[in-house]
């Protein structure tokens, strides 16, 4: 469980995180979503104090992450910054790390298993291609057994088998009752795994609510509809929060503000034929997109027109 | 990696203690290759100048005048490899902890050991126990070669001469300080260019230049700098401008000390 009340992080005079208050729940996956420099990575930093906040509070498990007497079995961290010497092997830098609390050396053995590093485990860390680091990464995060997980970008340099362990891995891990909290940029892969969305912008939270509910609002309840008596539906559609839009000349009709039962109720009791009735998902994307249009930080110049 | 990863629960959940930090941190010091190299560099530096210093030194010796004869230190030639091997663990002392910030480890170590402070503690404690334990010895065999070496012109100096054992076991505490100075100083500067320029700076620009002031205030003064305070440990001759042995070492300790204390206060306040 993690909780934030209003963290806020000043650099010199860029404020990276803007009052920020939210709750991560045990037992479901958390995505945590933003474009690129919106605050995540900042705020995991602020989450395991490694940055101090310049106003607001976070806890873990109801304490401040520096009061736990056990850190390593309380969070699980994969930061997105690499956090391994270059110098020292995958098994001695798991080894140091267990030895701060008391873990067994047999753990550091199962992980480097669990991850598939067991052919590299004594070579050095700094030879690593970028998914050999994620999985030390994710090796270290599981170390202390810890009760929440949280992991910045975790699919960044997997390959495919490697993106599709992971979401098996995370869904895994809530499904034993284990917060996790998984950032990422991209809603697609966020959609595939997480239950539930925090969305920010600028430092900002955009949206917290059920992957479920963001997909549903995202789509608007936009309906198309097809019928060779389409000018009537129409008629018969229209109302105060309804929206209807007819495609093209072909009897295809966008409608907005109706469930597809509602419309095909309506149609049978006027006895209008309709060949077609699907309710549209605007692609998860597309709704990411929508959302923080105005909260991108750094956006490309659209290529200017030249008549 | 293609199988539902399951993970076994701990059996026991430990608590972060002192004792614990510094067994991680004699696993961090022995899994790199700099730290093998760098007290290689030292016991090689700290016996074999003195052996070759010694060589040469008895060679010449017969043509020397006689003042220069009434002169000679046996005692400082065999030692004089510490000058070279201080280099080394100073060089350590601060890539023990700016390598840290330069491979990204340290968000590793203040993520397992949040408190901060149990780290810096457990590096100085091993850091300094490693080098005690291999430049105490190398001192001396240090001695011990040299002497032999010289014994073969009968100028050679007893171990029992008063002063000696002082003398030869301080220099290798003395490089146990030197050490604990550049850790600090690296703690500080969170850079490694930046921290070895800073010891060197403190150590070895600093008292040259303080020729440029006036005789009266550079003799007052250039006692109390850090080097010449470490190296009265390593003298018998007391007739110098230096400060009395344990004085010298203190002073240099309270130097350390001083440099790790403000790290350690840094190291709370500063984001990582």
């Amino acid at each position: 469980m993690i909780e934030a009340q209003g963290l806020t992080k000043d650099y010199g005079d860029k404020r990276a995180v803007d009052g920020l208050t939210f709750t991560v729940k045990p037992g479901i996956v958390t995505g945590f979503l933003g474009p690129n420099g919106s605050g995540k990575s900042t705020t995991m930093r602020l989450i395991l104090e490694l940055d101090a906040p310049t106003a607001g509070d976070v806890t873990v498990n109801g304490k401040h992450y520096r009061d736990h007497t056990a850190p390593l079995h309380e969070v699980g961290a994969l930061l997105e910054a690499r956090s391994v010497h270059t110098g020292r092997s995958a098994y001695n830098h798991l080894l140091a790390l267990a030895q701060t609390q008391g873990i067994p050396r047999s753990r550091v053995d199962d992980l480097i298993d669990l991850v598939g590093l067991h052919e590299v485990a004594k070579k050095r860390a700094g030879q690593f291609s970028l998914g050999m680091g994620q999985r030390l990464g994710i090796a270290t995060a599981l170390l202390g057994d810890p009760s929440t997980v949280m992991l910045d970008e975790p699919v960044n340099g997997l390959d495919p088998e490697g993106i599709l362990w992971m979401r098996h891995l995370l869904k895994g891990l809530a499904k034993e009752g284990r917060t996790v909290f998984v950032s990422s940029h991209l809603m697609s892969e966020m959609a595939l795994t997480a239950d539930h969305l925090i969305v920010i912008g600028r430092g900002k939270v955009i949206a917290d609510t059920s992957t479920e509910d963001f997909v549903a609002q995202a789509s608007g309840s936009l309906v198309r509809v097809r019928s060779p008596q389409a000018a009537r539906l129409a008629e018969l559609l229209a109302g105060p929060d309804v929206t209807v839009t007819a495609v093209d000349g072909d009897g295809l009709l966008d409608v907005k503000g109706l469930k597809p039962a509602q419309i095909g109720d309506l149609a049978a009791g006027n006895g209008i034929a309709l060949h077609e009735l699907t309710p549209q998902q605007a692609s998860l994307e597309d709704a990411f997109m929508e959302l923080t249009r105005e909260d991108v930080e750094f956006k490309a110049i659209e290529p200017a027109v030249v008549a | 990696m293609s199988t539902v990863p399951t993970i076994a629960p701990l059996p026991h959940v430990g608590k972060v203690t002192q004792a614990r930090v510094a067994l991680s941190e004699w696993t961090k010091l022995r899994s790199v290759r700099s730290t093998r190299w760098s007290f290689f560099a030292a016991v090689v530096f700290a016996i074999g100048i003195a052996a070759l210093a010694c060589t040469v030194v008895a060679h010449h010796y017969p043509q020397m005048d006689p003042r220069e004869q009434a002169n000679f230190d046996a005692l400082g030639v065999s030692l004089a490899g510490v000058q070279l091997a201080q280099l080394a663990i100073g060089v350590l002392g601060v890539l023990v902890i700016t390598a840290e910030y330069s491979t990204g480890m340290i968000r590793a170590s203040m993520t397992a050991v949040p408190k901060r402070l149990p780290v810096l503690w457990g590096k100085a404690m091993v850091f300094a126990g490693v080098t005690a334990a291999l430049m105490i010895p190398a001192a001396l065999i240090a001695f011990f070669v040299g002497q032999a070496i010289l014994s073969r012109h009968g100028i050679d100096i007893a171990f029992t001469h008063p002063g000696v054992p002082r003398a030869v076991i301080g220099a290798g505490l003395y490089l146990v300080v030197v050490g604990l100075f550049a850790l600090g100083l690296g703690a500080i500067v969170r850079n490694t260019a930046g921290g070895i320029a800073l010891f060197a700076g403190i150590m070895f620009v600093i008292p040259p230049l303080m020729n440029v002031l006036p005789a009266s205030w550079n003799n007052a003064a250039s006692p109390y700098l850090p080097l010449a305070a470490g190296e009265a440990i390593m003298s018998i001759d007391s007739s110098g401008n230096n400060l009395s042995p344990w004085v010298g070492l203190g002073l240099f300790v309270l130097y350390a000390l001083a440099a790790i204390a403000v790290a350690a206060v840094l190291l709370l306040r500063r984001d990582t």
